[in-house]
């Protein structure tokens, strides 16, 4: 608020709102877009691989979070007054948040191990039916080979 | 010291070190407001917890409900698919509430009394009208879909298929078109007089290619995930509208003319409103468009 007049700040308050809005239509397209629901066959967030790398999914979802962060930062700077705020203020409030950044990396790796772990925990499960088996078989044979040598 | 005076001081020739030698606030700022500005932190940090470890559990499982498939109601429109509008309005009015709160804010900034009224009474119409929304949508998930904390309904086929005639195992319907399905495609099992119906299906592509299988329960963690960070927010937004409606009250009374300091405890209401707004962009985005 500080340096502006009335008028000013409502201009900008007005402006504001509708950058926000018009970002969170474009989000909404974007998501609709992607997944198939406006344009028949087109469907980059199944359909566009490069290898193993879903890049259609990849791109929309780079998009949106972008957009978002976008979406908080006038919201924080603008509606929130940040932006007119001494630096110190500023600081304190907002380094803190950068802790965050380390949190999502570790706990989202955490949660692709859960997922690997599981993945795993199957598998081994079926093959233990198929283990299960094949000792048995040595075993008959052990028998059968001491059963011969008691005879002679 | 109000925030008149601190904000009014002169910033060119008042250097940090002045600042910070006591008597005034070094964040030329009032205590009320940079205590709802640290309020807010540790808030964020608690929803930012949330976040995370529903992102952590979304990680760990091999599907998640896709949300323009679960979010696909829209009130009066019966079984209709709408995906992503009715939360796109909600978001909406959220949104035109943070604007009507911010000209409240600079309504009191003049010491309009009957300006900063009438923007508060449209906020609070604002919160009411979302939290309204909260609810059909909370009632529809729970009371249609049979959605609760331990049980999800909503899944998400791992691979393409045919749904079988439940009696005979024969192709669904059969002699008319077979009901089939795509990787990737998804389901709502549904509940017809307290009974789950998990149909049986035949799946036609991949290594597992013709065996039977019934259809199973979506990631449990997605119910207690979404009623649990969705209502810490929508409790957050029903806090705001009860302070707003006091705020309101006291404005009205000419408790604020008398302190003759620009309404500050409107701006301090239009920090934590903004920042219901803020949080809801982010519950937004993790929960309805990725």
């Amino acid at each position: 608020m500080a340096g502006h007049t009335y008028e000013e700040s409502k201009q900008i308050a007005l402006k504001t709102i509708i950058i926000l809005a018009v970002v969170t239509v474009i989000e909404v397209l974007i998501a609709l877009a992607g997944k198939g629901h406006l344009i028949s066959g087109f469907a980059p967030y199944e359909t566009a691989y490069i290898g193993t790398l879903n890049v259609g999914k990849t791109i929309m979802y780079l998009l949106m979070i972008s957009m978002s962060l976008y979406k908080a930062y006038l919201v924080i700077f603008e509606f929130m007054h940040m932006k007119y705020e001494v630096r110190g203020l500023v600081r304190s409030v907002l380094l803190p948040t950068v802790l965050l950044v380390w949190a999502i990396i570790a706990f989202f790796m955490e949660g692709d191990y859960w997922r690997a772990s599981r993945a795993q925990v199957e598998e081994k499960n079926l093959e233990q039916v198929q283990e299960a088996m094949q000792p048995r078989g040595d075993v008959i044979k052990l028998e059968e080979s001491t059963d011969h040598g008691d005879e002679h | 010291m109000s925030a008149e005076t601190a904000v009014g001081h002169d910033v060119a020739h008042e250097s940090e070190s002045q600042l910070w030698e006591g008597g005034k606030s070094p964040f030329r700022s009032s205590y009320g407001k940079i205590m709802m500005w640290y309020f807010l932190l540790s808030d964020a940090f608690t929803f930012a917890g949330f976040l995370i470890s529903y992102g952590a559990l979304r990680f760990s499982m091999e599907t998640w409900p896709v949300p323009d498939f679960v979010f696909s109601t829209f009130p009066f429109m019966g079984t209709a698919s709408a995906p992503l509008l009715f939360v796109s309005f909600m978001t909406f009015v959220l949104l035109f509430s943070s604007y009507t709160m911010i000209r409240a804010v600079q309504e009191g900034k003049r010491e309009n009394k009957s300006g900063v009224i009438k923007w508060m009474i449209y906020t609070i119409i604002g919160g009411a009208t979302f939290l309204g929304c909260q609810a059909w949508e909370w009632t529809t998930l729970i009371a249609k879909e049979h959605m609760s904390v331990t049980v999800n309904p909503f899944g998400t086929h791992l691979a393409s298929g045919v749904y079988l005639d439940d009696e005979h195992g024969h192709v669904y319907n059969a002699g008319e078109e077979a009901e089939t399905f795509q990787a990737g495609h998804s389901y709502l099992i549904h509940k017809e007089g307290g009974e789950w119906i998990q149909r049986r299906y035949q799946i036609t592509e991949g290594p597992d290619a013709g065996m039977v299988k019934q259809l199973e329960f979506g990631p449990k963690a997605f119910g207690a995930l979404f009623f649990f960070i969705t209502g810490f927010h929508g409790f957050h937004v029903f806090s705001g509208v009860i302070f707003l409606l006091i705020i309101a009250l006291n404005v009205a009374s000419g408790l604020y003319v008398k302190r003759k300091n620009g309404y500050e405890m409107v701006e301090k209401i239009g920090l934590y409103w903004h920042f219901v707004d803020l949080v809801w962009v982010f519950v937004f985005l993790v929960f309805y468009l990725l």
